[in-house]
């Protein structure tokens, strides 16, 4: 009984250094765990792969830093299996850190397939407010960039020619780890009826999935895993299917600790009690 | 009077925005083009007014020598990243601006949201309790969710249904309830404000 009184008080930092110790172990000593492919990632997939050779989609990159270990293998995947494909890409980042992330994710993935922007892709930056600019995107993409990132006009780029909004393309997947998920389905969906995927963090998928049923997105990246399935499903490995061993220990050790936990509860709850 | 007009252009605005959204016409599309070049001119000077007072704020810290050192800092980053961000070639792959970003700013964040991971397994031991019968319903639910990351072998895809029917069917409902709820909600606040009734946008005074 002692045992659990003494595992019920545990100190935090025991707990901290089993987590440490099960995200070094795949690091020294990899191994593969097998991840299965959901429909709702499929679809995204597949959204691509159907696309025919010079067709356009809107891929936005709407996450800061603190999601790259999520959202970025999503972003690498995409892009690999767009650019293999030549599909045209139209680019923006309604969120202010997603600029870093898109440009130096453009430049590696882009120029590994000799990708030219303005030619290849439109990267048009970033601009505040989401709802509005994916309202103003849905009537031109000159309202909300006049000049793309790189300060040349939209109207100069060969990319851009017979592309006026949100319309012409043939979807939209935005990749996020903040509420723009929210205005895509609400204004990009709801209003102008544009085809959304979306690339989430894990703790956010939950909540997007009953959108999935509504047909208002029609396929969800889930977090590593669902970046996991992507890059299974595409063939275009980076971190997404690497990270899944660290996952898989750290979500054990901590289901081990919530069993622990309870067994104490349990068996010391009447001692508690009296 | 100093409410009046306020209130007067606000129930005029919405009343507008209201009718351009339902009638589809180009005098609509343009009206609204026109009020989103508004909203997007008055978030400039949002922000001007946010750096404004963060600069006043961290200066002024300055003089207190136990502050000193992060309100240095602070501006030292700011004004690098905005001389060095200012010019637009500057920006590009390869540039010093996203040198400082990729080597400065991604490793902080990233290893700032890293390390929840140890709050939150020290969270869910001691969070995590089957103490009442909710209590247990939600303990079992995170359990089966958490499992389908874990290979068990023929009892994954078992699991990996579980798990597809707990996100699609209780999930959603409560989601779905709560997204109405939260619907009507800014429903009713957006009428009370168009009239008037709503005034705690105007200040106190």
């Amino acid at each position: 009984m002692i045992f659990w009184e003494k595992m019920m008080n545990l100190d935090r930092r025991w707990i901290y250094l089993c987590i440490a110790i099960v995200v070094i172990i795949p690091a020294i000593k990899t191994f593969k765990v097998p991840v299965a492919t959901t429909p709702e990632v499929k679809k995204v997939y597949d959204f691509i792969e159907e696309m025919k050779p010079g067709e356009y989609f809107y891929l936005g990159i709407d996450y800061d830093p603190s999601n790259l270990a999520e959202l970025d293998p999503m972003t690498y995947s995409i892009l690999n299996q767009a650019f293999s494909k030549d599909l045209k890409i139209v680019i923006a980042c309604l969120s202010q850190f997603g600029v870093g992330m898109a440009e130096t994710r453009l430049a590696e993935v882009g120029g590994k397939y000799g990708k030219k922007s303005g030619i290849d892709y439109c990267f048009l930056g970033y601009r505040p407010y989401p709802a509005i600019c994916i309202l103003t995107m849905g009537v031109d993409f000159r309202v909300t960039f006049p000049l793309d990132y790189y300060g040349v006009s939209l109207d100069s780029l060969p990319i851009m020619q017979g592309i006026k909004n949100l319309m012409d393309v043939k979807g939209v997947v935005d990749i996020t780890g903040g509420n723009i998920a929210d205005f895509w389905i609400t204004y990009g969906n709801g209003r102008f009826g544009y085809p959304v995927a979306l690339g989430l963090t894990g703790v956010m998928s939950a909540d997007y999935y009953q959108y999935l049923q509504s047909g208002q997105i029609f396929g969800l990246i889930p977090g590593i895993k669902g970046a996991a399935e992507y890059e299974k499903l595409s063939g275009f490995e980076t971190s997404g299917l690497r990270s899944i061993p660290y996952q898989t220990l750290s979500h054990a050790v901590i289901l081990l600790f919530i069993i622990i936990s309870n067994i104490g509860y349990f068996a010391t709850r009447r001692r508690m009690a009296k | 009077m100093r409410k009046q007009i306020p209130i007067y252009f606000v129930l005029v605005s919405g009343i507008v925005m209201i009718i351009q959204y339902f009638v589809p016409s180009q005098l609509s599309d343009d009206l609204f083009t026109y009020a989103n070049d508004w909203v997007i001119v008055i978030g400039i000077f949002a922000l001007a007014l946010g750096i404004w007072s963060l600069l006043k704020a961290e200066f002024r810290k300055l003089r207190d020598p136990k502050e000193i050192f992060y309100a240095g800092v602070l501006l030292v980053g700011y004004f690098v990243m905005f001389f060095s961000g200012l010019k637009r070639g500057n920006l590009e792959y390869g540039s010093f601006f996203m040198t400082i970003f990729n080597n400065i700013l991604v490793p902080i964040q990233a290893t700032l949201f890293s390390l929840l991971a140890f709050y939150i397994a020290s969270a869910a031991y001691r969070a995590f309790r089957a103490r009442t019968v909710l209590a247990t319903i939600l303990l079992l639910t995170a359990f089966i969710i958490m499992l389908r990351l874990i290979p068990l072998g023929g009892f994954s895809s078992v699991n990996q249904t579980a798990v597809s029917w707990i996100l699609s069917v209780p999930n959603m409902a409560a989601k779905r309830a709560i997204t109405m709820g939260v619907g009507l909600g800014a429903i009713a606040t957006c009428i009370k404000i168009i009239l008037g009734i709503e005034r705690t946008y105007l200040g106190h005074d």
